[in-house]
């Protein structure tokens, strides 16, 4: 039987159970993948520095800066890969850039 | 309405997180910063040529998008995105679908300036109503940083190498935002990562918006390929501006309109300087290099001009 | 009602093409199909169908508009020959791993290599194994009943299918046709409803991944599987074209087999000349009969080698070269089809007809007499053969094939 979840298919489902064409019908499936593995630095979000202008936001290229209203929130850590570019956006000094402790 | 960058990040994220590209990757930002300009309302259709993109944002079986989205091939993204345009465009016709969908084709330089172009003119000359848009990071750097037609010279680049006696890429950029231009669309424009993205942001929106064949070039940073360190994209991409690298432009039905001008054109070695694939250029007797490129930015610079005036 | 009327092999595309009346065409020309979408440009121009044509400026991009019109929910088709359909090449694979049922009106035309655009089966045979269904057709007639089955097979399997017929020889050649009522073509053809497409409303679609090694394989195994399940789905169709037709069809039609000593394999339109042999050689006594070959792919590998068995030698007829010292592409498949039958027949490849080369009667005759030394001798001698070629070693009263 084919399975119809991306969070069905792993690397040991059968020929029987691949999408038909490879396909998948649901959205962002990306999700499921944990790529805040990759980090070698953390970015650490100060949040009492922090003045929301959102500078950092459009800037993040794996969308793990989650906003809320009018407020961003700390970060996606299942999904930032640690590149450093909100660090350097940010005029209010609100991420510190540190290596992370696994 | 004016564009506020607050409002805009409270949109609906249109990539997800968990793609595969390369931390610091200037192509996650271009996606993002284009689909943020559509209205949450509108659904989207999204294409990718063969690239980084495409083998990082639809690995089986994750989709980064939550649009719809094909990837076929990589010289075929604007025919592909013809495709399903045509088919919406009947579908609605038959009263099929009631969505208004919006297509969006991304390609890489490779896929765009070089193997895609053919593709690429023919979709702009039918006028399929979509966008599509080269995130240019002046390299084939799925494969590993070979030289494209993009690529500028002087670049050191892994079928263009810097050695002794060839100073890596031997040829100019080609000029791809004029040719795309030449075919007559209602809109193309230049961008890049600025600031609170209003270039970008405004630039997408009236892509996307504007009826007919519209066309977005955006210079996207690969820090691997440029080699520079992952946290310095925006700085890279000011000093592309400000030393009139990477002008900002748009074309609205054949009128040029600079959509920034530096207020103090900066010399082009600050650009260079940055990156490890022009490290060549600052050897001592490479100087001609660089003179040699400040005086083609600054023709090109002031040709620009003269098309905007 | 049938409607009886004369025209050539593109214009019965055409027509039935706007009888279908499908959704997006992409094409882009090329002799000998080039009619195909100017017929079907005047249809839309004269407002007879409602079909979006995509004019692109090549067939990769014909192509590729057909994946995106098909994958967004449309019925799309294009129609090519020769060159372009070898420029499709890539997208050819694409499509059928993703599943898209595209029709192509493929009139076959040689391959380049010298530039020549007369018939042979290079260009379908190449594509052999990119995953399209593939069908022939002898006749005008049969060109039009292969297309009004093509969707409901290639739809109903997700795979795309190429509906093959002999340029010039068919594609040009006007003859007696008998039509379907426009209404009847609608109803058998159905609407093409796929359960996920790009602009479904309540979920999108995310097609064509990167499919890395762990699934890979997976996909391509269940694509295999789609090939083999087309067949009954291919019997399914005719067995439903025939009640409405009176038309029979099947992988392959079997003509003077019963009783047959030997026997050809052929493809196309030259299977009419071969019928034609095979009447004056009945007339003489000899009993010799053929197989017309419909389905290439799938390949009906079980069925054919059991009809091939019915003789002692067949003579299996290639338009194509393949260049590998081995025979041609159909020889290759048929002979090894009959590898584990007891009673097998001798096969012999005869490579034939290329660049639209002529295959005469007297040909024929050659070849069946070849047939029937071997069948006397039990000696096949080389069996990579050309026939219809200028040979310098071709000796007064026939080639012997056992000397070189």
């Amino acid at each position: 039987m084919m399975k119809r979840r991306a969070q069905d298919i792993n690397e040991k489902i059968t020929w029987q159970e691949v999408t038909t064409g490879a396909e998948i019908f649901e959205p962002a499936t990306s999700l499921l993948v944990n790529t805040g593995e990759w980090r070698v630095m953390v970015p650490v979000f100060k949040a009492d520095k922090c003045r929301h202008c959102m500078l950092c936001v459009p800037f993040c290229p794996d969308s793990s800066i989650p906003v809320e209203g009018n407020k961003r929130l700390d970060f996606d850590f299942d999904h930032c890969k640690g590149c450093g570019i909100c660090v350097k956006v940010c005029p209010f000094d609100a991420i510190d850039f540190v290596k992370e402790e696994k | 309405m004016a564009y506020s960058l607050k409002k805009e990040v409270q949109k609906p994220e249109r990539l997800a997180g968990g793609h595969r590209l390369c931390a610091g990757c200037g192509a996650g930002i271009a996606v993002r910063g284009v689909l943020r300009a559509l209205e949450p309302e509108d659904k989207a259709v999204i294409t990718n040529a063969t690239s980084c993109l495409e083998v990082s944002t639809f690995i089986y079986p994750h989709t980064a998008y939550y649009d719809s989205y094909i990837h076929t091939a990589f010289a075929n993204g604007a025919a592909t995105m013809s495709g399903v345009e045509a088919a919406y465009k009947v579908l609605k016709k038959k009263g099929k679908i009631d969505d208004n969908f919006k297509f969006i084709a991304f390609g890489g330089d490779g896929g765009t300036y070089d193997i895609g172009i053919q593709s690429l003119s023919g979709a702009m000359e039918r006028g399929h109503d979509m966008v599509y848009v080269c995130y240019d990071n002046e390299a084939y750097m799925n494969t590993g940083i070979q030289r494209s037609s993009s690529t500028p010279k002087f670049a050191d680049a892994t079928t263009s190498p810097a050695g002794d006696e060839i100073p890596g890429k031997i040829q100019n950029k080609k000029n791809l935002t004029a040719i795309v231009a030449a075919h007559n669309v209602p809109y193309a424009a230049q961008t890049t990562f600025l600031g609170d993205f209003r270039d970008l942001h405004n630039k997408a929106h009236k892509a996307i918006y504007t009826k007919g064949a519209c066309f977005l070039n955006v210079l996207a940073p690969c820090p691997r390929g440029w080699r520079y360190e992952t946290e310095d994209l925006a700085e890279i991409c000011r000093l592309a501006v400000e030393t009139c690298v990477w002008p900002l432009y748009e074309i609205e039905e054949g009128v040029w309109r600079l959509t920034y001008e530096p207020k103090k054109k900066l010399p082009v070695e600050e650009f260079l300087a940055k990156q490890g694939r022009f490290k060549h250029m600052f050897a001592k007797g490479s100087e001609w290099m660089i003179e040699e490129t400040q005086e083609y930015v600054d023709r090109q610079w002031e040709e620009l001009l003269s098309k905007c005036k | 009602m049938a409607k009886r009327d004369r025209m050539s092999g593109n214009e019965a595309v055409a027509t039935a093409m706007r009888q279908i009346n499908p959704d997006v065409m992409g094409a882009f020309p090329i002799t000998p199909s080039t009619e195909i979408p100017q017929y079907y440009s005047q249809y839309i121009a004269d407002g007879l169908v409602d079909t979006e044509f995509v004019a692109v400026e090549s067939e990769h991009s014909a192509m590729s508009v057909c994946m995106g019109a098909a994958a967004a929910g449309a019925r799309a088709v294009t129609a090519t020959s020769s060159a372009g359909l070898a420029y499709m090449w890539e997208l050819l694979y694409v499509a059928a791993s993703s599943r898209l049922p595209i029709t192509m009106a493929v009139v076959n035309r040689a391959l380049t290599g010298p530039i020549n655009i007369n018939n042979d089966h290079s260009d379908s045979m190449g594509a052999r194994d990119s995953g399209w269904i593939q069908i022939y057709a002898e006749t005008n007639q049969e060109v039009y009943d292969n297309y009004i089955q093509a969707m409901p097979i290639s739809e109903a399997i997700r795979l795309p299918i190429m509906i093959c017929q002999d340029g010039f020889v068919t594609s040009h050649g006007v003859s007696n046709i008998e039509l379907l009522e426009d209404d009847e073509v609608k109803e058998f053809v159905g609407e093409y409803k796929p359960e996920n497409y790009l602009l479904k409303h309540e979920n999108p679609l995310a097609v064509g991944p990167y499919g890395t090694s762990p699934y890979y394989m997976e996909v391509k195994r269940a694509q295999a599987q789609a090939m083999k399940d087309s067949m009954p789905i291919i019997l399914d169709v005719a067995e439903k074209f025939e009640k409405l037709s009176g038309r029979k069809y099947g992988f392959f039609e079997e003509y003077m087999m019963d009783d047959a000593e030997v026997a050809l394999v052929v493809i196309g339109s030259s299977a009419g000349t071969g019928k034609e042999a095979v009447d004056r050689l009945r007339a003489e006594g000899k009993k010799v009969g053929l197989i017309k070959l419909r389905v290439f792919r799938p390949f009906p590998r079980v069925p054919l080698a059991d009809a091939m068995c019915k003789v002692k030698a067949v003579a299996i007829m290639d338009k194509a070269e393949s260049f590998s010292n081995s025979g041609g592409p159909l020889f290759n498949e048929a002979r090894s089809s009959l590898y584990d039958l007891p009673g097998r027949p001798y096969a012999i490849n005869y490579i034939y007809g290329l660049g639209g080369r002529d295959i005469t009667v007297d040909d024929y005759y050659e070849i069946f007499n070849d047939l029937f030394i071997i069948h006397e001798t039990d000696d096949p001698g080389d069996v990579y053969r050309y026939v219809g070629v200028r040979d310098s070693r071709y000796e007064e009263g026939g080639f012997d094939h056992r000397k070189y």
